[in-house]
């Protein structure tokens, strides 16, 4: 992109995204060079190409995508740009794999602000740089006002299994444990918060957060005694433990009162009618691990900041039904379901 | 929060559990309806029947206003919302309720209908301020605790002056309808069910006091105590009511004495009775009509009122026909006696307005508590 085939300079502090960001122009390439590669700038991007070329490494490969709509688009602890990076990460990561690199696709909305859209990217940049995970290809369109909301973000990760280790859904044992790796709800709350404009004491910060060094450690000291691990996105803790018995044919038990939560997260889903169990997260994962190597991770989740307050919730058992059951606080039974209904659009 | 805990403790709650086993005597049953779906999910979701001796019974009442909204009023907003300029706002909990036709106000706004899911009646106010060009419509549903804001919001768009404003008003009265249910012939003649107690409810004494309820302690002779939502309020409530059936007394006692005073919220009833009047009758899923159970907008209101603004006809419907919504919540039934659910009938794909809410008696099953029908089975 160089010498500059444009002269005037971006103008982000009042500029604003319209058509001709998109329309394939010199507009289009100064937005991309000016504002992108600036964020994200690595070797591959500096190449300028419409692909980005690397060497294949040894063993199996993974590769997840998922799209980013958050609304609000900035919210405490994060915003849709750090969570299109930790969100596809995480997903990598969570077949114990090693991320390597990610794209990053944008949808942009006609109208808006130059500043804000810098504001993503460049916290996508320090989220991948802080991760080791370059972005290293990308594309950008505009529609029309009115036709998305802002930003939507869409990201692709692929990384690398260790040898030898091969998580899946389809294999919890009657008898493995179920580990959580931290408190529930915090994103989820931390999003709906700030769209209902509710303040609370203690301000409740989204988890967003890239897991893969968590994962490393667990990978390091539960081998093959790791069976499933998942991260509980949308539809919370409630939703991927129902996932993960329908894929098994397991069913699951556990404890309230071994799940961590934050007790101004608990205030604030009693106040929006809310299940701290279908909140969305976004720097959490469930593990299940064989019950002789559930200590030896456990304990290596303690270790890493990321899983200090990780926990052993409950356990699968054999139940053709595949429920989720949990002992309540108060001592009594109860199922614990999927999310049913649209109580939280867009929460990621 | 703290101060909810406090209600939610395990340890009392086993401590309370023992003492109602002692208090309850063996040779007898006790059968209490819980009126409100607010005790109906409380119950579900912290397990409260595993707490109980099995000679101890809950049936779910009728007190979920999503489950007793006729099919014709839903059809009535569908189609209100299908009007050119119509903004409709309701409360998330209707937008999946079926109507006629396999139709629901979310498949109204998947095809275009601007449908809008509010927190409050006073969102909807201001949606109507911020949009003087759309002709916005709130969908007021609920038992005497929603009543007052929706009153506010009125009095506040009359004050306003906003012409583009107005209410589907369906709010309903309690004590209408546990009249209704103590004088059925389910319960007075055909003694399809035994009725010991009632539960009565939190939010709603909180507006109308613990008096109403008098009436049917001393006329109909069945025990009633108000109780708080929190799951050792509710424990408590049985407690007390096995105490009065045991000495056969039928009082009005008040369990949730921290909220509920013998008079109610004066203010409260008083901008309710400014706005509103009562109807002849009005239409319940389950109970059919009920003479003056619900509410419409007096007429120096009329100019917010939709159903006069709109001219809203009111076209009965049936409901699914396999349904047993109308039995259970009657108490005649149970969510497991009905062929349709966790069949056809789940909260995904809900046939019957029991299925919808949270607070209904067979989504609250569904939900929290299938697992007790695999232990009988």
């Amino acid at each position: 992109m160089s010498p500059k085939a444009y002269r005037r300079k971006l103008d982000i502090r009042n500029g604003r995204v319209d058509l001709s960001h998109g329309a394939g122009g010199r507009a289009m390439a100064q937005l991309v060079a000016d504002l992108f590669h600036e964020a994200f700038d690595n070797d591959w991007l500096r190449r300028g190409n419409d692909q980005a070329a690397f060497d294949v490494a040894q063993g199996r490969m993974v590769m997840t995508t998922d799209s980013y709509v958050v609304s609000p688009l900035f919210f405490l602890g994060g915003d849709i740009g750090s969570l299109a990076v930790h969100g596809t990460i995480n997903d990598v990561a969570m077949a114990g794999a090693q991320p390597l690199y990610l794209s990053a696709s944008f949808i942009l909305e006609e109208g808006l602000a130059l500043a804000e859209l810098k504001r993503i990217a460049d916290s996508m940049g320090a989220a991948a740089r802080a991760a080791g995970v370059p972005i290293v290809t990308g594309d950008t369109k505009v529609v029309e006002r009115g036709k998305a909301d802002g930003v939507f973000i869409s990201t692709t990760g692929i990384g690398v299994v260790p040898p030898g280790l091969d998580l899946s859904a389809e294999k919890a044992l009657p008898g493995d444990r179920v580990i959580l790796s931290g408190t529930i709800g915090d994103h989820g709350v931390a999003v709906m918060s700030k769209r209902q404009n509710l303040s609370f004491e203690t301000e409740i910060i989204s988890d967003s957060a890239a897991l893969h060094g968590l994962v490393a450690t667990m990978v390091t000291a539960g081998g093959q005694g790791l069976r499933v691990m998942r991260d509980p996105t949308r539809g919370g803790l409630g939703a991927t433990l129902n996932e993960l018995a329908q894929q098994s044919g397991v069913g699951f038990r556990i404890a309230e009162e071994a799940v961590p939560v934050k007790p101004e997260v608990t205030a604030a889903c009693e106040l929006l009618g809310l299940d701290p169990l279908h909140v969305a997260n976004e720097g959490k994962l469930v593990a299940v691990v064989a019950p002789e190597s559930a200590e030896a991770v456990l304990a290596a989740m303690r270790a890493h900041p990321l899983g200090c307050a990780a926990a052993i919730i409950g356990e699968a058992v054999a139940d053709e039904n595949r429920f989720v059951e949990m002992t309540t606080g108060f001592g009594g039974g109860r199922i614990v379901d999927w999310l049913s209904g649209e109580q939280l659009p867009r929460i990621c | 929060m703290r101060h909810a805990e406090e209600y939610r403790d395990g340890r009392i709650a086993r401590a309370l559990g023992a003492r109602i086993a002692r208090a309850a005597d063996p040779a007898a049953s006790y059968r209490f309806m819980e009126f409100c779906g607010g005790h109906t999910h409380a119950i579900a979701r912290y397990g409260i029947e595993d707490l109980l001796p099995g000679n101890v019974q809950l049936i779910h009442g009728p007190g979920c206003p999503v489950c007793v909204l006729p099919v014709g009023r839903i059809d009535a907003a569908i189609r209100l919302s299908e009007r050119p300029k119509v903004t409709l706002c309701t409360y998330g909990d209707l937008m999946r309720v079926p109507g006629s036709h396999g139709m629901s106000l979310l498949r109204a706004k998947a095809t275009g209908a601007d449908i809008r899911m509010i927190y409050s009646a006073l969102d909807a106010l201001r949606i109507a301020e911020a949009e003087p060009n759309r002709e916005v419509v709130f969908f007021a549903i609920g038992f005497e605790t929603t009543t007052p804001p929706t009153a506010l919001a009125i009095r506040l768009a009359a004050e306003r002056k906003l012409k583009n404003f107005t209410v589907f008003c369906n709010h309903v009265l309690t004590p209408s309808a546990i009249q209704n249910i103590l004088e059925s012939p389910d319960l007075r003649t055909l003694g399809r069910v035994r009725l010991d107690g009632f539960i009565g409810p939190a939010h709603v004494s909180t507006v109308i006091g613990s008096e109403p309820y008098a009436f049917f302690a001393e006329e109909f002779e069945k025990p009633v105590v108000i109780a708080g939502f929190e799951p050792l309020d509710v424990m408590q409530a049985i407690l007390m009511l096995i105490g009065q059936v045991n000495e056969g007394r039928h009082e009005v006692e008040n369990q949730y004495r921290r909220a509920v005073r013998p008079q109610g919220n004066d203010r409260a009833k008083a901008d309710v009775a400014e706005v509103f009047e009562l109807r002849k009758s009005f239409e319940w899923r389950g109970l059919g009509l009920v003479p003056y159970s619900g509410l419409r907008l007096k007429n120096a209101y009329a100019a917010f009122d939709a159903e006069r603004h709109f001219g809203i006809e009111y076209l009965p419907a049936p409901d699914n026909p396999a349904c047993e919504c109308g039995a259970i919540l009657r108490g005649v039934k149970k969510p497991t006696d009905c062929k349709l659910f966790g069949t056809v009938c789940t909260p995904e794909t809900p046939m019957g307005s029991c299925m919808v809410s949270a607070e209904g008696a067979c989504a609250a099953h569904w939900t929290y508590g299938r697992f007790r029908d695999r232990e009988a089975s």
